[in-house]
């Protein structure tokens, strides 16, 4: 088996790889489950019919999904520029303690303040937790996977410290409570929720991808002028009226949280960053080719510092809504539990790192989790979302080696195949004492 | 092999070294024109070159040959060959007169070939003890052996062997000779009879470089073979008994050290005859008299600390084409470096157009007009994966017009690659194909077409042509020529003589970070230039 390095990659490959991790994961899964003396097709139906057809289960579903967005942005948004920040999950933790810590401090003020306060501090607190990993890695090249994973397990004491270990504020302290929880927010630092048919809910995703999907064809295709206007009129219709439709058609009313408006709407802002703006051309030369990047005059330890400070603000973001949107208290029981920061990896991983395909693989994995916590118990194998979610993480990775290499079968030709350049000794990373690190 | 150590506990105890020595003494007396390693006929092709073009090589019992040729001649190729890193597509190797078939370097090293690299492979973190045993502890006897029973062994073999290093230092605090040292005991505690040495002075003070060809005249006294790879003749006609020299991958000839000297080594090794008929390119002007660099005593450290350029002065003017000429690992590329605000220099200054510059980023080096065409072209002068269009705009994204408040101008971007990718004549791809979809050729006229449209006061171009066919080649040669007539300075660095010879208006030869002579490319003698470049004191 031989592997080449792809010249162009086929434009249908970077769809059908995700796809097609999730089918593998699903059917391997099939096999543990048959294993362990269950029923595949009757687990997997109950588990879709709990994650996206039963009633409120859409609800249930955008609910998992929120924070995911959030998480998932964090880990895409490092792993571009082949930074692996593992952090996400201790970065939301601080992101909740942030929002809560502003949300009770703001008590009583108006919710056009307290709001975007508590969004500010959940992405500043969640930010300055991942600048601890990002200067360490850009002064003094430690490596970001252990640092960022080890600040995980800090963030989690902290967290049980301040509602737990402590009379901090983030502390329930009225009279007669024996068992420690967070302190309640106010009721005006709630945030607001929507409640929307599920047409709409449709038709919004679906006009956003027609939208990124026409900007990508008018950047890549240089066709005659009025081709192109024509497309964008056609699509803007299209997007209007199914818009449209979507407001006057009847359909089950779902409960759209407002954190995952934000989190749609921050996907947006960083598919924008990342595609359209000089932030991101250096971040696409920095994880193409550090010595390039530094060659061309880009101040590659600043950047390392300031793409950790935006996935830890996105992680943050992810913590806020946790406390504005779900549990208006700062929660060291649920928080942990539910392991959004690292869940935020696999959707990283699923949606290639993209910022668009993010918000779907949120849903995907939210479905699951959501499905998994409320089938837990009712004769459901535990512990099969956990494997499922594992198994996609992997079969996602694996996939993209398909995304950049060509995959030969066959015998190894004897002679001409290896270059001179592939043997030359490469033994200074051995002999060059004291550099550690992960190299980019 | 057989070893003295005999009963039942043999397989537990390594034979003493002295053992294994006072066999082969033995055996050596027995005929000295004895061969250790021959090699018949062999030939090694890659994709695009023949690295060894029927070569035969013999090597004796006792003896030190040196394998003597410029960078690519296929030394190299010849010692991984030998090593078992690669496998001959032709030819027939012979080990103690049987013939052999090397497939790995674990063969290699079990039946008696001992390489040490260029590039050493230890393990930073391990001990010297560590590292020599390591990958030879057979069946957990690295478990076994206590740390103590190690260390002294080691301290035995380096005792015997002259190699002083101490047994139990971890490989990282030790000095680039020590940690070459602990490479020769490695080989020698694998019983190595035959060291490939590849070219092992070119890390080492010249201290060091007396010391380890003490340590190779007393292993061959005892009746090893050493096979020496090097470039510098000083070196070879000091401690060699036999000289091979490569050339393009063939034979030039074997002759015994006493019968040569250095200037008909360096014939040998350039060779052909240089092509000097070929007319500069039309319309060159004489140089002008603005000096456009000026480089005042500078040093600067290399990668692995240590200086490597030592009080560099040199001055470029406009309209000319300075000639660097060097044998690679001399300091071109830490000089290029220094001048295109990649390296800080630890002494010295630099000053462009008359003004004292100090440049603290790359950065500085763009604003002020330097243009660098890097020897790693593809990695550090373009980005590989990024498109054709965005390369052209690496070095100006942030700036008008390319730019808009924090967003990129994809269709100026675009517009000005189709314009350059037209003028330059790169082919092979559109401005959206990812760079390294491109052939070398097309690759550097990218490169190129940047750097010079950038109108920059001077160019820095290292190893420029190096790996392009002829047509390439000669629309680089043109481009840099064009360059130099529209009044801007060039410093080229190249290890190519005939492409100095050709475009330069003067040369500088640097041999170990120094600029050891200058000469005027009209009147020099090539074998001249090749002493001064294998660093021949006359």
């Amino acid at each position: 088996m031989r592997f080449t390095r792809r010249l162009q990659t086929p434009w249908w490959l970077p769809i059908t790889v995700p796809i097609g991790s999730v089918m593998a994961a699903f059917l391997v899964g099939a096999a543990v489950l048959l294993v362990t003396g269950h029923n595949p097709v009757d687990t997997y139906i109950r588990l879709f019919e709990r994650g996206f057809l039963s009633e409120n289960a859409l609800s249930s579903t955008l609910r998992s999904a929120t924070p995911l967005v959030f998480a998932g942005l964090a880990a895409a948004a490092a792993f571009r520029m082949r930074l692996w920040n593992i952090g996400g999950e201790g970065q939301l933790y601080m992101g909740a303690i942030g929002a809560s810590g502003i949300g009770l401090a703001l008590d009583g003020a108006a919710p056009i303040v307290v709001i975007p306060a508590m969004i500010l501090g959940g992405a500043v607190f969640g930010a300055l937790w991942a600048f601890i990993p990002g200067i360490l890695r850009s002064r003094f090249n430690t490596n970001e996977i252990i640092t960022s994973l080890m600040l995980n397990y800090v963030a989690g004491l902290v967290l049980a410290y301040l509602v737990l270990g402590s009379m901090s504020p983030w502390r329930d302290q009225s009279p007669g409570t024996t068992f420690p929880l967070g302190a309640r927010l106010s009721e005006s630092a709630s945030w607001p929720q929507f409640l929307t048919g599920l047409p709409l809910l449709v038709a919004v995703p679906v006009s956003l991808g027609v939208v990124a999907g026409v900007a990508a064809w008018l950047r890549h295709r240089t066709r005659s002028r009025t081709l192109r206007v024509n497309v964008v009129v056609i699509s803007a219709v299209a997007v209007a009226a199914l818009l449209l439709a979507g407001v006057v058609a009847d359909g089950p009313a779902i409960t759209v949280p407002f954190g995952m408006v934000l989190g749609v709407a921050t996907a947006v802002v960083v598919w924008v960053l990342y595609r359209e703006t000089r932030f991101g051309f250096e971040v696409r030369v920095i994880s193409d080719s550090p010595a390039a990047a530094r060659y061309g005059g880009m101040d590659t330890g600043r950047k390392i510092v300031v793409v950790m400070l935006l996935a830890g603000g996105l992680a943050g973001l992810g913590g806020a809504s946790q406390v504005g949107d779900f549990s208006h208290l700062l929660d060291p029981y649920g928080l942990p539990q539910s392991v959004y920061g690292y869940t935020g990896i696999v959707v990283a991983a699923l949606s290639a790192n993209g910022p668009l395909g993010v918000i779907l693989s949120a849903f995907l994995l939210g479905g699951l989790s959501n499905a998994g916590f409320s089938l837990r118990g009712l004769d459901f194998p535990l512990g099969l979302v956990g494997i499922l979610q594992g198994l996609i993480l992997f079969f996602a990775i694996g996939g993209t080696v398909l995304v950049r290499y060509r995959v030969r079968f066959g015998v190894r030709r004897t002679t001409g195949e290896e270059s001179p350049e592939q043997h030359e000794p490469d033994g200074s990373a051995l002999a060059g004492a004291g550099t550690g690190g992960g190299g980019q | 092999m057989t070893y003295r150590v005999r009963g039942p506990w043999a397989p537990f105890i390594r034979p003493r070294h002295s053992d294994l020595v006072v066999e082969t003494r033995a055996s050596s007396a027995a005929g000295d024109d004895e061969l250790a390693l021959q090699l018949d006929g062999v030939t090694k092709r890659f994709p695009r070159v023949v690295a060894n073009d029927r070569v035969d090589f013999d090597v004796r019992r006792g003896e030190v040959h040196a394998l003597l040729g410029q960078n690519g001649a296929g030394k190299s190729t010849l010692a991984h060959i030998v090593s078992g890193l690669y496998r001959p597509d032709q030819g027939v190797i012979r080990l103690f007169g049987k013939r052999v078939e090397i497939k790995s370097p674990g063969e290699a090293l079990d039946s008696g070939i001992g390489m040490v690299h260029q590039h050493f492979r230890l393990v930073p973190s391990l001990t010297v003890a560590e590292n020599v045993v390591l990958g030879h502890e057979k069946a957990g006897r690295l478990f076994k052996l206590t740390e103590r029973d190690l260390r002294s062994r080691v301290a035995d073999l380096s005792a015997e062997h002259n190699l002083p290093v101490d047994p139990g230092t971890p490989v990282w605090q030790l000095s680039i000779g020590e940690q070459q040292r602990v490479e020769l005991l490695k080989a020698l505690y694998r019983q190595a009879r035959i060291l490939i040495l590849d070219e092992p002075t070119a890390v080492l003070t010249p201290q060091e470089t007396d010391s380890l060809f003490d340590t190779v005249r007393q292993m061959v006294d005892r009746g090893r073979s050493v096979v020496l790879i090097s470039h510098k003749l000083d070196e070879v006609l000091a401690v060699s008994d036999r000289i091979t020299v490569l050339r393009d991958g063939k034979k030039v000839g074997t002759w015994r050290t006493a019968d040569v000297d250095a200037r008909a080594l360096s014939r040998m090794m350039v060779g052909r005859d240089l092509d000097l008929s070929r007319e500069p390119p039309e319309g060159v002007r004489p140089p002008g008299a603005t000096p456009v660099i000026e480089l005042c005593g500078v040093s600067a450290d290399g990668d692995r600390g240590g200086p490597v350029l030592h009080d560099i002065s040199l001055q470029i003017r406009e309209g000319e084409i300075l000639g660097v000429a060097g044998v690679a690992g001399n300091g071109q590329r830490e000089l290029a470096e220094v001048i295109a605000g990649l390296r800080r220099p630890s002494a010295g200054r630099i000053r462009i157009r008359g003004n004292d510059r100090i440049f603290h980023a790359p950065k500085d080096a763009i604003m002020l007009g330097i243009g660098y065409v890097p020897d790693d072209r593809l990695g550090t002068g373009l980005a590989p994966n990024v498109t054709v269009a965005e390369n052209l705009a690496l070095k100006a994204y942030s700036r008008e017009p390319f730019s808009w408040g924090p967003f990129l101008r994809r269709e100026q971007i675009g517009a000005h690659a189709r314009v350059l990718m037209e003028q330059y004549e790169v082919r092979g791809g559109t401005d959206r194909s990812p760079v390294r979809s491109l052939s070398g050729g097309n690759i550097q006229k990218l490169l190129l077409a940047r750097e010079i449209a950038s109108r920059p006061e001077a160019l820095v171009a290292v190893s420029p042509t190096r790996g392009l066919d002829i047509a390439a080649t000669q629309s680089v040669r043109t481009l840099i020529a064009e360059l130099a007539t529209s009044g801007r300075a060039i410093l080229l660095i190249s290890e190519d003589l005939d492409e100095i010879l050709t475009l330069a208006d003067r040369i500088a030869v640097l041999y170990e970070g120094r600029i050891v002579g200058t000469a005027d490319p009209s009147t020099v003698q090539v074998e001249e230039l090749g002493l001064m470049m294998a660093g021949a004191s006359e």
